[in-house]
């Protein structure tokens, strides 16, 4: 099932860490109160955010730890998906392996402002500006990620595979 | 035409006779670490589908490092679950709390290899590359399936190449090094991408200083940071090894998306500025600031030879009124060494903490952390805004040598006047 998302955006800057999205500060926290620290760097974002929201972020964005907290945190609090100019590669696999769309898209950052309107055609690797009009291209992703995206990551896939997924004795 | 070490490893671990960059391969995976952050989240989520067993129980290396000793109830209940998962799956190589961080006690323990792949669950897994290993961090959910597996798909990344020709002065190490490149090259110079470490100074470099620089490969954004394996990684890894160990390097031919030089003859000792690792000055330019905590520790700097070298700073004097200095030895074989050479006396002597070996508050996860309007340098390799504590902290990355002249004078201060 081809994988449409259209979100508000918030903007973030480059190097957007991952213990900026899973601080271990927080991470004995309620999750109420913990989704009040994430992205903590942002002034607005972590009180104001909404369910469907997305990110659109300039380069390098999840850099530093492997914490699939990070990537599985902005999936719980409904973030719909992250467009970033480039990303720290074990973000962007987590993100993957958890079914929450990322995209690489060159020109991204200069092309969204704040509160505009994404849409992201995630297997076609577009990401338009309803906005302002605007569409841009985006790094395609080989058939077979995608279809761990669309199938709810790489666990629901090794759940369907069942006991044949399970090495023999 | 050759390969790097990056596509020899690749290739070899695919079944494959030559790979290339950009090509997606499914590889055997020769070691799997996890540590009491991410192996018991991997084991749990493999259970909760149902699945109870481990490809290759023995090419799994558990440790307990992140919160040592328990600090709380729920810490102490996770390393509860950890011993029994270990013992459910079969795993024979188990560190548990005390035996020091993943980084330091893999390569100790001859887990690491010249030529082996390996993922931990862990960023700055990328610290084998200093053996010769092509070795990367991964997330909880490819944790699972790597150990359920025993493979996992890789594309063949490009390889930078960076030639580090000259001399390094008196009181300068392979840290300053690797800060100067961070500076110099950007967080994201190696994005996706595989570096290699040569030249003059990293043949000279102790497979101590050259695990400090393939530590922080990924702070460029590098997938594998290696030193080629040479006659010093042999000797390192003799009475580790279960196996022999030969050197192993790139062909002499292989080929490179850049190859980039960086000359350290009449380099000044490096800092990173809060609040990235590749905000880096000279010493020179830094300025007065105060210090409150000098830290010592975690996988970046803290093995036999970095505590050596703040123990030379430190001989004979003591650390600032103002200021505090905490030392978290590696691994118990660090902390070994250094009561056996004198240094944990020194260091002792000097108004250090020494505490349990394990990550300390370097993640901000134990103990350590840094207080609001705090200011601290420490050998870490992240400085990011509220990383080691406080939202509020500030937190300079240098060398040990570097940091315990920052002690001594509750100000960071270059070390070299200190040397004997």
């Amino acid at each position: 099932m081809p994988i449409r998302i259209k979100g508000r955006v918030w903007k973030f800057g480059p190097d957007i860490n991952t213990d900026y999205m899973a601080p271990s500060f927080s991470q004995n926290l309620d999750w109420e109160e913990m989704q009040k620290t994430i992205l903590h760097i942002h002034p607005r974002f972590p009180r104001e955010h909404r369910p469907g929201d997305v990110i659109v972020a300039d380069a390098n964005f999840g850099c530093g730890s492997s914490r699939e907290s990070a990537p599985a945190n902005l999936k719980r609090m409904g973030i719909g998906c992250v467009v970033a100019e480039s990303f720290g590669r074990i973000f962007f696999r987590n993100s993957i392996a958890i079914a929450f769309p990322v995209l690489i898209c060159k020109g991204v950052a200069q092309a969204f402002e704040e509160g505009d309107e994404l849409e992201l055609d995630f297997n076609g690797s577009r990401v338009r500006n309803l906005t302002r009009g605007t569409e841009l291209a985006g790094h395609p992703l080989p058939a077979d990620l995608i279809h761990i995206v669309e199938s709810g990551g790489i666990l629901e896939l090794l759940r369907q595979e069942g006991a044949s997924a399970a090495p023999r004795a | 035409m050759g390969m790097t070490m990056a596509e020899k490893i690749l290739a070899r671990a695919s079944g494959r006779r030559t790979v290339r960059p950009g090509e997606f391969v499914t590889a055997e995976i020769d070691v799997i670490m996890g540590h009491d952050r991410s192996f018991p989240k991997a084991y749990e989520y493999l259970m909760n589908i149902g699945i109870e067993r481990v490809a290759h129980p023995d090419r799994i290396v558990v440790i307990t490092d992140h919160r040592v000793p328990a600090m709380t109830v729920l810490d102490a209940e996770i390393q509860k679950r950890i011993r029994g998962y270990v013992s459910k799956l079969g795993i024979r190589h188990f560190y548990d709390a005390g035996e020091g961080i993943c980084h330091t006690v893999l390569p100790e323990k001859g887990h690491a290899l010249p030529g082996r792949l390996i993922v931990g669950g862990d960023s700055h897994t990328t610290t084998y590359g200093a053996l010769g290993a092509a070795s990367c961090g991964l997330g909880f959910s490819e944790l699972a399936y790597a150990m359920c597996k025993g493979q996992l798909w890789f594309q063949v990344p490009e390889t930078i190449r960076f030639e580090l020709r000259g001399k390094l002065g008196k009181g300068i190490t392979s840290k300053d090094v690797m800060l100067r490149l961070m500076g110099e090259h950007t967080a994201e110079v190696a994005q996706y991408k595989a570096v290699e470490f040569g030249g003059a100074v990293a043949s000279a470099m102790s497979v101590d200083g050259r695990m400090t620089m393939s530590n922080m490969g990924v702070e460029m954004g590098a997938k594998f940071a290696f030193f080629a394996a040479d006659e010093k990684t042999v000797a390192y890894l003799r009475g580790r090894s279960p196996e022999p160990v030969r050197p192993f390097g790139p062909d002499a031919d292989a080929s490179y998306l850049a190859v980039h030089t960086l000359d350290v003859t009449g380099m000044e000792p490096q800092v990173a500025l809060p609040h990235n690792p590749d905000h880096v000055k000279p010493i020179s330019q830094v300025g007065e600031i105060r210090i409150d905590q000098a830290f010592i520790g975690s996988c970046t700097n803290s093995r036999t030879e970095d505590l050596e070298r703040a123990a030379s700073i430190l001989k004979g004097r003591k650390v600032h009124p103002g200021t505090r200095l905490l030392v978290i030895p590696g691994s118990r074989e660090v902390l070994i060494n250094s009561t056996r050479n004198g240094v944990i006396q020194i260091l002792a002597e000097a108004g250090a903490m020494i505490a349990t070996p394990g990550c300390g508050p370097c993640g901000g996860g134990s103990t350590g952390v840094l207080g609001p309007g705090e200011n601290g340098i420490a050998c870490t390799n992240r400085n990011f805004k509220g990383r080691m504590g406080s939202t509020e902290s500030f937190n300079y990355l240098a060398s040990p040598e570097t940091v315990a002249a920052s002690a001594i004078e509750g100000r960071i201060a270059d070390p070299r006047k200190y040397l004997p």
